[in-house]
């Protein structure tokens, strides 16, 4: 079988008309990855850098002024053969989501209802993917929410009742109850705290390897990538910039905002000055020319400010878009 | 034995919790004491999570609430007992808040600039238009910065680490002896994190000015601080030299603490499979 | 400023069929100064004549001529929404601003007094003023009594932005930059209320101008200043319907209406352009 899901040379902008003129924001601008089953692919990025836009967009979950321009996306579902989700019906649509592919969020109250107990939100999300009477699907439930370490009675509170954590948990549970195949978690652990966050990545991470699913988790901070994740992207302004299994990239970053993001990273026990990196991510409405981060690179060549590198594969698996890779200089 | 910068003694804060008709009184700080000398400049951070009971303290050292029990003493003076707009200026003269989202400390509809105009006029003396603007490059040389880049921006123009560095620029400019700053980076993008943490170091040598860091994260509070107290609920659980603490933790929250903060390097520090597994590992230890 | 009038004339058709009609009607209120005829005085023209070159839209049974009777009771009963609404928004910025930014006791003596203003029912008071009043009810005074009582709804309204501005980081920031109570207010929370203040203005003329036209068909103002509601009055009092007279009535009527639509145009179109978040995405920072 080929991968779960193939993007290809996919661009989503937000267009925009004020007064005659389109604005375009270029948010997602010509990406192509692949993710395969059975593992755990981590995007970073800053602020800007466009990965919301593009999980919203592999999720179809886009509305204007947010537009696909160009592209596909390819979801592969337990072998059925790579569809284009921009090509499903509004009833595969529905079909398809929470079955086979679902959907992680930072903020735990957008999923759970806060006026209805948790136990509503299992049935309106999951149930009729489930096809089980009612009793038996309840029963598959607790069995799934025991299995993450949850008592069977938080079916029977609101969402206030519970903590932070608590909650991050249960939305978990919802998304994984019906054992989906693709799972996309945004920023999923951003607002828990850090003793919290490292129980709900195993958790994650032991889903994952039990249900065999794959996973795109997206969150800016790199540690979290290094301890979670197989693969990893990077994304900078738009652009996918370099793409490697996780070790490999931490071990040797080709691309030098990644080497950067790696070695700012400040760590108790070390004391090495840690520099910040100058400039600002461009404005994605009128992105520089040639390599958009080239007026921050350290390494910046005549050719980065003409010419958009594009992705080579380097090493096995290690892709990286960068004019001074491509030449063997190391950041 | 001089009067030292700050000192409090056994501040606690209490709020009326819980719904409409509960009496309910939840503490969100307890018995908090601590002193920062007026000689010695230094990072002082405060370490908690949410819920620990750091904003809370903040606030009050900023005189933004009064403390509910016990006394904050700036320079001796009690700042439940200042009260008058001269008594609150001569107060900002010397301490100045850095804020959490530099895009929410910057009102979007209007120009950065003028704060740092507003507060060059209002607790400098500055006379005129030419002497605040004066005032204002100064302060902004101070951060990396230079007010012909800031001059008539507003807020959107510009980076969150530019705009913390404005606003870093605006504390400095009455000259304070103690800025106050709560969650400064959290908001800013990786890349551009560094760059602000290192300026509290440098501005405690160059200025003499001492900081308040308040933060949830442990690895910055370590690259900066000179002594930490770690808080748990409202109340310290641990305090001291930042490296001594944060090397070798004694109590068992500071413990659990530093062993959740996830590195680059935990990923892969036991063998050859440590990343794929290393996690799973831990879980079964944890797993009730 | 130009440039944005200029695009919202452009592209937004409710903003331009509102400017359009505005100045229709303003034209009309103009007019007034270059009136042949003075506009009190009675029996001057020939009555009851019907619409005709002479006379574009017919004579009232007075002797008076309808377009220029009109034109000057566009223009009183206009100054009259102006004052209204100028008057109310300054008391509404006022109450609303401070008690927002000050809380406390403050905000909740301005707001039971507010919530007073809210529930009186405006009508009979106005009617009973004048019956109080009678001769010394001029037009500047009702236009105070008026102001006095159209505050309140929109004074809460700026409250509750003001009340979450407050709790802003800028605020803070704005307070540690020396400012005062009344600069922060002014100048840091006023341009977020100014939507409230623009909409409100247009839907508060509406309401004054309905006031006014309401009170004086039934008699309950000054009826000697010529207006809309003046002039519907003294058709009325001649039973210009049922002696054929439409002209009389129809005219102040679609005038009036033609007002309306224009002030709620006005407010929708520029509601829109004036949100603060769309403001910002148009200067790139949405």
């Amino acid at each position: 079988m080929g991968p779960i899901l193939a993007v290809e040379g996919l661009k989503a902008y937000y267009q925009m008309r004020y007064f005659g003129t389109l604005r375009e924001v270029r948010a997602v601008d010509d990406i192509t990855l692949e993710i395969q089953r059975d593992e755990i692919y981590g995007l970073a990025g800053e602020s800007s850098s466009g990965k919301s836009t593009l999980i919203k967009t592999i999720a179809r979950a886009i509305r204007p002024p947010l537009n696909v321009v160009d592209g596909a996306v390819r979801f592969d579902f337990a072998g059925q053969g790579p569809r284009d989700i921009y090509t499903l019906s509004a009833p595969e649509l529905a079909a398809t989501r929470w079955r086979h592919l679902s959907y992680i969020m930072q903020g735990s109250m957008n999923v759970l209802n806060p006026v209805r107990r948790i136990r509503h939100s299992f049935v309106d999300f999951a149930f009729r993917h489930m096809s089980l009477p009612m009793p038996a699907f309840l029963r598959r439930v607790e069995e799934h929410l025991g299995h993450l370490s949850l008592r069977p009675d938080v079916l029977e509170s609101f969402p206030h009742e519970l903590s932070g954590g608590m909650r991050q948990r249960v939305t978990i549970a919802l998304a994984t109850v019906c054992r989906p195949d693709f799972i996309i978690a945004d920023e999923p652990t951003t607002a828990l705290d850090v003793v919290v966050q490292k129980g709900v990545l195993e958790m994650i991470r032991r889903l994952q390897r039990e249900m065999g699913s794959s996973v795109l988790f997206v969150t800016h901070d790199m540690a979290v990538h290094a301890n979670l994740t197989d693969r990893l992207g990077i994304m900078y302004a738009g652009r996918l910039v370099e793409e490697a299994p996780t070790r490999a990239l931490f071990r040797q970053p080709l691309h030098p905002y990644t080497a950067h993001l790696i070695r700012s990273l400040p760590r108790i026990g070390d004391d090495t000055p840690r520099h910040g990196l100058e400039g600002r991510p461009p404005n994605l409405a009128s992105p520089p020319p040639g390599c958009r981060f080239h007026p921050r690179c350290p390494l910046a060549m005549e050719v980065c400010q003409q010419t958009t590198p594009v992705m080579q594969e380097l090493a096995p698996g290690h892709r990286v878009a960068c004019h001074a890779a491509a030449q063997g200089i190391l950041p | 034995m001089t009067v030292p910068l700050l000192e409090l003694r056994s501040v606690g804060k209490t709020y009326a919790g819980g719904g409409l008709f509960s009496r309910r009184r939840v503490a969100a700080v307890k018995q908090v004491s601590f002193t920062l000398a007026a000689e010695t400049p230094e990072v002082f951070a405060i370490i908690g999570e949410s819920g620990s009971g750091k904003s809370s303290l903040a606030r009050m050292v900023l005189g933004m609430s009064t403390a509910s029990e016990g006394q904050v003493l700036f320079r001796g003076q009690d700042l439940a007992a200042s009260r008058g707009r001269s008594a609150r200026l001569d107060f900002m003269r010397q301490v100045q808040p850095i804020f959490q989202n530099p895009f929410e400390a910057f009102n979007p509809l209007t120009r950065v600039d003028r704060y740092l105009y507003a507060t060059a006029r209002n607790l400098t003396g500055a006379k005129n238009q030419s002497e605040a603007e004066a005032a204002a490059d100064q302060a902004l040389q101070q951060v990396g910065l230079s007010l012909t880049e800031l001059r008539g921006r507003f807020p959107h123009e510009l980076s969150g680490g530019q705009l913390q560095r404005a606003a870093i620029a605006r504390a400095l400019i009455p000259g304070p002896s103690l800025l106050v700053a709560d969650e400064p980076v959290s908001m800013i993008d990786a890349s551009l994190r560094m760059t602000i943490v290192n300026l509290f170091r440098e501005l405690r040598d160059r200025l003499q000015v001492s900081i308040l860091y308040i933060t949830h994260d442990l690895a910055t509070a370590y690259t900066i601080s000179d002594r930490i107290v770690i808080m748990r609920q409202g109340e310290v659980v641990e305090s001291g030299d930042a490296r001594a603490v944060l090397a070798h933790p004694q109590h068992p929250y500071s413990i659990q603490l530093k062993n959740s903060v996830l590195s680059v390097e935990g990923a892969w520090n036991d063998d050859d499979d440590a990343l794929a597994h290393g996690t799973t590992r831990s879980t079964e230890g944890t797993r009730p | 400023m130009w440039k944005i009038l200029r695009d919202l004339l452009r592209y937004n058709w409710e903003f331009t069929a509102g400017v359009i009609l505005l100045a229709g009607v303003t034209i009309v209120a103009l007019l007034s100064f270059v009136s042949p005829y003075p506009p009190l005085d009675v029996y001057v023209v020939a009555p009851d004549l019907p619409p005709s070159m002479e006379h574009w839209l017919g004579t009232t049974s007075r002797g008076q001529d309808v377009f220029w009777q009109l034109s000057v009771a566009i223009r009183n009963t206009l100054a009259f929404g102006i004052v209204v609404a100028l008057i109310s928004r300054v008391i509404a910025l006022a109450v609303g601003l401070f008690a927002g930014y000050a809380g406390g006791p403050v905000d909740r003596l301005l707001m039971s007094v507010n919530d007073t203003f809210i529930v009186v029912p405006i009508f009979p008071i106005l009617v009973l003023f004048y019956f109080v009043m009678r001769d010394q009810m001029s037009w500047g005074l009702l236009a105070l009594v008026a102001a006095c009582l159209g505050w309140a709804y929109d004074a809460r309204l700026i409250r509750s932005i003001a009340l979450s501005l407050k709790t802003r980081e800028f605020t803070a920031q704005s307070a540690f930059s020396g400012m005062n109570a009344g600069e922060i207010v002014t100048r840091e929370h006023l341009p977020y209320v100014m939507p409230v203040v623009f909409t409100t203005t247009m839907n508060n003329m509406n309401w004054s101008i309905g006031l006014e036209v309401t009170l004086s068909v039934l008699g309950f103002t000054d009826v000697n200043t010529p207006t809309i509601g003046g002039m519907i009055y003294w058709a009325n009092q001649h039973a210009a319907l049922v002696s054929g007279i439409w002209w009389w009535i129809a005219a102040p009527v679609a005038l009036v209406i033609a007002v309306f639509v224009a002030l709620f145009l006005l407010a929708v179109s520029m509601n829109e352009y004036i949100d603060p978040r769309s403001r910002l995405a148009r200067m790139g920072g949405g």
